[in-house]
């Protein structure tokens, strides 16, 4: 890096120009980053939090993708469920979005509902009572109740039982916890006479083999997904999510384009200097690793300084923005960076190969 | 040791046909001396130079540096720059020197180039910069020196790694009469000082008095001198 040190103190302002922009780019995708996982949280925590393994949907068109919003499982699901191979628990789990009004103000919420004795409440809650209500801090807050307050949710007025100090949020609105006769009235999503209990989901808890879950899905006219994977039957989520990660795919692809297309300029506009240097006994080798390494010094400085900028940057907002930070919104968007920033770079820089020594014995 | 061009011939493509540039040329340049090769414009002087410093490939005959063969038509580009960078020293037209790089650290690039540390060669690039009266430009970029300054520079530069052949290619073009003389005797000086067998390509005869022998090129061969000082 004999040279490639000099060229950078030399030609410090274009190399700045370039950091800037290395720099404002990985602004963007890092705190694109943080921003999308923090909107991911938001619309799927209380789904992914739930402390089971997988989630048993019924569609009503066999076949059709698992959603949220078009599932409907009944009792004998249920049942079908608990007798399965590895199973420890399996629970009915409603899920409906509604309305909910308080004395100060009116808010939509997620209304999950659970059966009597249910372990899928956060921090170990009890399982609400009928005619209770149990909530999120984040429900709370926005609706300014707390305990032993009235909140009409869906027009069925309920006594507020608990505030659990949890974030637990749906498709970007707080969730409530109901009994689950409660969440049928409020859904609107009473069960036929020979119907027994219904709700949106079965939660299946266990230790639960893949050639388990075709069985029993195939029994019991289930679609069975992951508690991860389940992130995706929400159908708010998946299309949020989809277009933040392509808007971070192109910026990441703009990002090796720039610094390709810099390297060029710079490259050729050096290809008198690469001539004398192989003239003088450079090789190609040489000349490659000086130039890549010059590169690669670059990114790794602009990278730095914009991952830097949008961590603090993000974490400073976390209070009015939703921004998740960690090494996956961090250190993994970098590295993209960098890698395929190099990519734009070698391939820029691979011309040197074809500079001819020749062209050092024309006059400048 | 001696530079032996042996029955040297090169041809280019041109357009359909091809263009003899040089044509079974035979010179030797003993070592410590300097041969100035003259000629018209297209008379085949700065290809002979190119194939001397293995710039391009003869399509014929052989460049010995004493007894070893340097290039021939099979050498490789890596074998050429390898050779280059051990054996010959050049010196170009313009002083080619790189902008972002001290006068020092143009010389202390050739130790860096051999993957030693380039602070290795400060004792020699200082006495080497100071015998070409640069010691007190020494932490100046070419931009802040004046064109011979660059020129004395280049030759400096050409001489760091103690090369066994010295190849100049008009380094007198952009200088004016009194200073090209003095380029010129300082490359004839310190060829013989460092025993270089040294090759100067001029356009300008009138600065060449302190070489050793002139050799005039027409048409790509060799029309042998007008003055013969070592007796070769």
């Amino acid at each position: 890096m004999f040279v490639a040190l000099r060229d950078l103190r030399h030609a410090r302002g274009r190399f700045a120009l370039m950091l800037v922009v290395i720099t404002l780019i990985t602004f963007l995708v890092a705190f694109l980053s943080s921003l999308t996982a923090g909107l991911a949280r938001e619309s799927t925590s209380a789904v992914t939090d739930l402390p089971v393994g997988h989630l048993a949907f019924a569609m009503p068109e066999p076949g059709d993708s698992p959603d949220f919003t078009a599932s409907t499982v009944t009792s004998a699901q249920r049942d079908a469920w608990s007798a399965a191979t590895g199973v420890e628990d399996a629970e009915l789990l409603g899920v409906a979005t509604a309305r909910a009004q308080s004395a100060a103000t009116t808010a939509a919420v997620t209304a999950f509902g659970v059966e009597p004795a249910s372990s899928l409440l956060p921090a170990d809650a009890p399982a609400p009572a009928g005619g209770t209500v149990t909530v999120s801090r984040g429900a709370a807050d926005g609706l300014s109740i707390a305990t032993g307050d009235t909140l009409s949710l869906g027009g069925h007025d309920l006594r507020v039982g608990a505030v659990l100090d949890v974030d637990a949020s749906y498709a970007h609105t707080p969730v409530v916890w109901v009994a689950l006769a409660d969440w049928q009235t409020i859904g609107g999503r009473a069960p036929a006479p020979d119907e027994g209990d219904v709700a949106t989901v079965v939660a299946v808890t266990g230790d639960v083999q893949d050639d388990t879950v075709r069985r029993t899905d195939a029994a019991a006219g289930t679609a069975t997904l992951g508690v991860g994977e389940s992130r995706a039957a929400i159908s708010s989520f998946s299309s949020e999510n989809g277009s933040l990660l392509t808007m971070q795919a192109f910026l990441v692809a703009i990002s090796a384009l720039v610094v390709g297309a810099f390297f060029t300029v710079w490259t050729i506009s050096r290809f008198g200097d690469i001539a004398v240097l192989k003239a003088l006994g450079a090789s190609t080798r040489y000349l490659l690793r000086d130039a890549i390494g010059q590169a690669l010094l670059v990114l790794v400085i602009g990278v730095s300084l914009g991952t830097g900028v949008a961590a603090v940057g993000a974490t400073l907002l976390a209070d009015v923005v939703p921004v998740v930070v960690t090494t996956t919104t961090t250190l993994l968007p970098a590295a993209a960076l960098v890698a395929l920033g190099l990519v734009g770079a070698v391939l820029a820089i691979a011309r040197i190969t074809t500079i001819d020594p020749h062209v050092a014995l024309a006059a400048r | 040791m001696d530079l032996h061009l042996d029955a040297i011939t090169l041809v280019y493509p041109d357009g359909d046909s091809t263009l003899t540039a040089v044509e079974d040329l035979d010179l030797t340049v003993p070592s410590g001396t300097t041969t100035a090769l003259l000629g018209p414009s297209g008379s085949g002087k700065s290809s002979l130079l190119a194939v001397a410093a293995g710039l391009t490939r003869p399509t014929a005959g052989t460049v010995r540096i004493g007894e070893d063969v340097a290039f021939h038509p099979g050498t490789t580009v890596a074998a050429a720059t390898r050779t280059r960078l051990d054996r010959i020293g050049i010196v170009f037209q313009s002083p080619q020197l790189l902008g972002s790089l001290t006068a020092l650290e143009q010389l202390e690039l050739h130790a860096h180039l051999r993957g030693d540390r380039p602070a290795s060669l400060r004792t020699r690039a200082l006495d080497l910069l100071a015998q070409v009266g640069m010691s007190d430009h020494a932490h100046k970029r070419p931009a802040q020196l004046s064109g011979g300054q660059r020129q004395r520079v280049a030759i400096a530069r050409a001489l760091i790694g103690a090369p066994q052949v010295l190849l100049v290619d008009e380094p007198t073009s952009a200088l004016d009469h009194a200073r090209g003389t003095q380029v010129i005797d300082l490359i004839t000086r310190l060829a013989r000082e460092l025993d270089a067998a040294t090759l100067v390509v001029s356009h300008d005869a009138s600065t060449l008095d302190s070489v050793d022998r002139t050799v005039r090129m027409l048409d790509g061969r060799l029309e042998e001198g007008l003055r013969s000082a070592v007796g070769t």
